[in-house]
């Protein structure tokens, strides 16, 4: 019992950074149609941005202090990815609006090398992994379960609680603002969005831009709570990011949550308990994505087809 | 009178194909002016190259004297002009409300709630369904709130192409009277119909397209009485 409490805690910890990450994904997707598999590299990148604000950017003396260290982070990863963001949109992806949709595709995936390589070459030490320090609370958090106790770390609860709340406000967001409705309207049907008077650059840069905030969240928690990164991280969970989204249904927000969450905890404990132990977690993650396809193929929350009334 | 909108020369191409050439017509403030014609005559591509989605090949449109033909279509609808697209067009997975909301997305005034409620009290079944999704009203329903959403930016030139397709004689009936309405409250109002009877009779003028050109024009009781319309348009020999 309290073995598969841990593992479903460590599974849920794996769903929240994924979820963050997957929100990205979905949310340009459902506005221009664009799988950005770059992404998973601005998600990288804000670890690194993390790492090096606290290294170069913070006086020593707020180093111990995390109540301080932590924000700063954020700021500086934040801040990264943000801009990153908005120039990978403004440069790579606008110019090719028009273009056949394999053009924007193969681009996203230069870009997610360019990058990987650019911090590679000129990131301090980044050929192999580097550290990122802990900046959180350091007791674990021990819970008393029938048949022994749950170590939880105080980085995995902040990690599932920033997760989950970060996403209802999202969702608040896009379905209670005024600039949700114009992404929501932008992503129905482009045309009329214009005819309401809807600017359509500056509602799809403010999509990326909020894709990156959440990628650099995610990037900030990942790096306090595994201390270490290195260049393929990105690759990886943009991998199970964008697998989510499609699980949960591309363009929707509750699904790539959902569709996170389940990956999490499917690959851990499939990794634990299945046959073939962890060498085989991915392989169960995409058989269950392959039969969420076959029987739904908009995915758990997917629109069924784009309705143009 | 002084010209509110003004299409000079205009063509417009969809790669090698014009479907509009050579297109000139005038609305002048305050009228209801109507462009009816066959299908496929360009009417539709005339509307949409007039709101900015779409780039004129050639000519000229000015609108309060000033040139719009280069504008982004969010910067047009700022301006003044707005469209309520051929077939509707709505965002069918929001609400009515959210529809509505989105027609007043420019306006930062605090006359947006009484707007909605004018337009509940014109269509009340839009009132009384404001929080169902769009998708789910019949043609008629969905065609009422285009128009409704369209009269949201409070514009000073109203664009409609076929307000009256798919509706009840009655449903038309109405919506010409809340054309006239419009009207009287001093938006101009462009028209594009194919119910050339109905649209010309409320008409302060009409131009009729064919084939991409402006071929007729005239006061709308004017051009209901030209046999050539009448022959073409209107069924009778
Ligand atoms: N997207 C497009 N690509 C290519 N040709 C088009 C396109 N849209 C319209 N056309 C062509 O342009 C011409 C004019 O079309 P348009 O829709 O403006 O006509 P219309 O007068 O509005 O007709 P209707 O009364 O049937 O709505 C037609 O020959 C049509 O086939
Ligand atoms: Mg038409």
């Amino acid at each position: 019992m309290a073995t598969l409490l841990q593992q479903l805690a460590s599974g849920l910890v794996l769903g929240a950074l994924i979820a963050l990450i997957a929100l990205g994904y979905t949310m340009v997707y459902g506005i221009i149609q664009l799988i950005n598999f770059a992404h998973g590299e601005v998600f990288m990148v804000s670890i690194f941005a993390a790492a090096a604000t606290y290294k170069w950017f913070i006086p020593e003396s707020w180093e111990n202090t995390w109540q301080i260290a932590l924000p700063c982070m954020l700021v500086g990863a934040v801040l990264v990815a943000v801009v990153l963001a908005v120039l990978m949109e403004r440069f790579a992806y606008r110019p090719l609006r028009n273009a056949p949709r394999l053009a924007p595709l193969i681009t996203a995936l230069g870009v997610s090398q360019m990058l990987k390589e650019i911090v590679r070459l000129n990131y301090p030490d980044a050929k192999s992994a580097i550290n990122v320090p802990r900046a959180f609370i350091d007791e674990p958090i021990i819970i008393t379960v029938p048949g022994g106790t749950v170590v939880l770390q105080a980085t995995s609860v902040l990690l599932i609680a920033v997760s989950i709340v970060g996403a209802v406000i999202l969702q608040l967001y896009v379905s209670r603002s005024r600039m949700g409705r114009a992404m929501r309207a932008t992503a129905q049907d482009p045309d009329t969005a214009k005819l309401m008077g809807v600017n359509p650059n500056r509602t799809i840069v403010f999509t990326f831009a909020l894709g990156g905030l959440l990628a650099a969240v995610a990037g900030v928690l990942y790096g306090i709570h595994l201390n270490t990164v290195d260049t393929e991280v990105g690759f990886l969970y943009g991998i199970f990011a964008f697998t989510a989204a499609v699980l949960g249904g591309v363009g929707s927000i509750k699904g790539a949550v959902i569709g996170g969450f389940i990956i999490g905890v499917v690959k851990t404990l499939g990794g634990q308990l299945l046959p073939g132990g962890t060498g085989y977690d991915v392989v169960w993650v995409f058989i269950l994505l392959i039969l969420v396809l076959v029987f739904r193929p908009q995915g758990l929350f997917g629109e069924p087809e784009r309705v143009r009334a | 009178m002084t010209a509110l909108l003004e299409v000079q020369n205009l063509t417009v191409a969809y790669g090698a194909i014009e479907a509009v050439r050579d297109v000139s017509f005038t609305v002048d403030e305050g009228q209801i002016v109507s462009l009816i014609g066959s299908n496929g005559a360009g009417k539709t591509t005339t509307l949409r190259t007039i709101s900015g989605l779409l780039r004129p090949k050639s000519g000229k449109i000015l609108f309060a004297g000033e040139s719009i033909d280069s504008l982004e279509a969010h910067v047009i609808l700022q301006r003044g002009i707005a469209h309520c697209p051929e077939g509707r067009r709505l965002f069918g997975r929001m609400t009515v409300e959210e529809n509505l909301q989105l027609g007043a997305y420019v306006r930062r005034d605090t006359g947006v709630e009484a707007d909605m409620n004018r337009v509940y009290e014109l269509f009340p079944v839009l009132g009384e369904r404001r929080h169902n999704k769009a998708g789910l009203f019949s043609g008629g329903e969905q065609q009422m709130l285009a128009i409704g959403r369209a009269m949201m930016s409070r514009p000073r030139l109203l664009m409609l192409d076929e307000p009256s397709m798919g509706l009840s004689p009655i449903m038309t009936q109405r919506i010409f009277d809340t054309i006239r309405e419009l009207q009287s409250q001093g938006t101009t109002i462009l028209l594009v119909e194919q119910n050339a009877l109905a649209a010309l009779a409320l008409s302060d003028h009409g131009y009729v397209i064919d084939l991409g050109r402006t071929s007729l024009d005239g006061p709308g009781h004017e051009l209901l009485a030209d046999e050539r319309v009448r022959a073409a348009y209107l069924g009778e020999n």
